[in-house]
């Protein structure tokens, strides 16, 4: 058979594509699987464009820092946090978009969590902030 | 493996002259296996009359999710009441109860007279999505997308796969169907599947007024299945409202959607099909 994403992962996708706040996907092996519009603006590429990315490529495309301009690890990032530690994680960071400009934002990311403790990736929202 | 349909109708139970062929009772589906092992699919009001021999020891009531016309009938089936049959209920788990203290809301004074602990001898089993076996059948489990949590399974014996998604509505969660398969409920259950017993609840007009009903229109029932390619699509979960003459209609624009290497199939009480 072959893998389709949960029906869970396909009714957030829904909903996030309703919103009106950034809204931003991942899968349980840190595929970046979808984000909405909102966030494309934000981003600075359309998702279309992207496809699916994993998280080891995020810091390449986006070029993530601390708020302060310093480099940032890797397990600073709240989405990479929620994905290792299946725990909510919020924070905040600076980051280079495909459009070249340059934004601060705060993340606030929830595990997703299915029946039968199936972990079933992350849904992230963020926001521009003024640092 | 040889699948017999006792009850095709949906939502709730419909009796009279219009509805005889495609029948009145509500979801249950009998299949025979090697060995003669008995599996049932929903427990609505068709399980009733479903015919068991004297001899059977052991059956397995697989069920989908649990609205009303999916278990209704299931203190009306002989072998619940039969100590010398171990009867094995499986159905989709909740983060709150187990799915034995889900059916004893309905199993349960003032609803019913019959309590669960009454039942003589029986085992509960919360599935969650993911695989597991009855005797030599593999059977893959997974939520599609219906309002309450809500199973579609896969059934494989030896080479033969029968796929069941009574309740389903997979056009929710997309932006239009078909698209991504990766992205549609119910598709890694339904993809290639010998046979797909599916939803086909509404028409095209009535699904307007109807989105996240938890059903299929027609047109996203052809879209579906033209995605999944079943070899045959055997239609269930008729209309209440609907008569044999709308369902024939319903058919016929169904099966001029279809793509010509699927067998469309009503899906009518008594209908036999060999797998």
């Amino acid at each position: 058979m072959r893998a389709q994403q949960p029906v869970e992962m396909i009714l957030l996708r829904q909903v996030a594509s309703y919103l009106t706040i950034p809204i931003w996907m991942m899968d349980s092996d840190g595929n970046l699987v979808f984000y909405n519009e909102p966030a494309e603006t934000l981003l600075g590429i359309q998702f279309d464009e992207v496809g699916p990315v994993h998280a080891d490529q995020l810091s390449e495309m986006f070029r993530i820092t601390r708020v302060d301009g310093s480099p940032m690890g890797e397990m600073e990032f709240p989405v990479l946090r929620t994905l290792a530690k299946r725990s909510p994680e919020h924070g905040e960071v600076r980051y280079c978009g495909m459009d070249g400009v340059w934004r601060d934002v705060a993340v606030s990311a929830i595990p997703v969590e299915g029946q039968g403790e199936r972990f079933l990736g992350v849904f992230a929202t963020f926001w521009e902030i003024d640092v | 493996m040889r699948v017999k349909l006792w009850g095709t109708r949906g939502s709730i139970a419909v009796s009279g002259p219009d509805t005889i062929r495609y029948g009145g009772d509500t979801s249950a589906v009998e299949l025979r296996c090697l060995g003669d092992r008995l599996l049932i699919l929903d427990g609505g009001s068709g399980i009733r009359a479903l015919e068991v021999a004297p001899e059977t020891r052991r059956v397995d009531i697989l069920l989908s999710h649990l609205h009303m016309d999916h278990v209704q009938g299931l203190p009306f089936f002989g072998p619940l009441l039969d100590p010398e049959v171990e009867v094995h209920v499986w159905g989709p788990a909740s983060t709150t109860r187990t799915l034995r203290q889900r059916i004893a809301r309905y199993l349960s004074p003032p609803l019913f007279p019959v309590r669960v602990r009454d039942l003589a001898n029986v085992a509960f089993h919360d599935v969650i999505s993911g695989e597991f076996e009855i005797g030599d059948i593999r059977i893959a489990a997974d939520l599609i997308s219906h309002p309450g949590a809500t199973l579609g399974y896969r059934l494989t014996e030896n080479s033969s796969s029968l796929a069941y998604m009574p309740d389903h509505e997979p056009s929710m969660g997309q932006p239009y169907i078909p698209t991504n398969p990766d992205w549609t409920s119910g598709f890694s259950l339904a993809e290639g599947a010998d046979v797909l017993i599916h939803d086909a609840q509404y028409t095209d007009e009535e699904y307007e007024t109807r989105v996240g009903w938890g059903h299929s229109s027609t047109s996203h029932l052809a879209a579906f299945a033209n995605m999944a390619q079943p070899g045959r699509l055997v239609t269930f979960h008729h209309d209440p409202a609907h008569t044999d003459e709308d369902l024939d209609k319903l058919h016929a624009a169904l099966g001029a959607s279809l793509s010509e290497e699927i067998e469309l199939i009503a899906g009518t009480p008594g209908l036999v099909v060999d797998l």
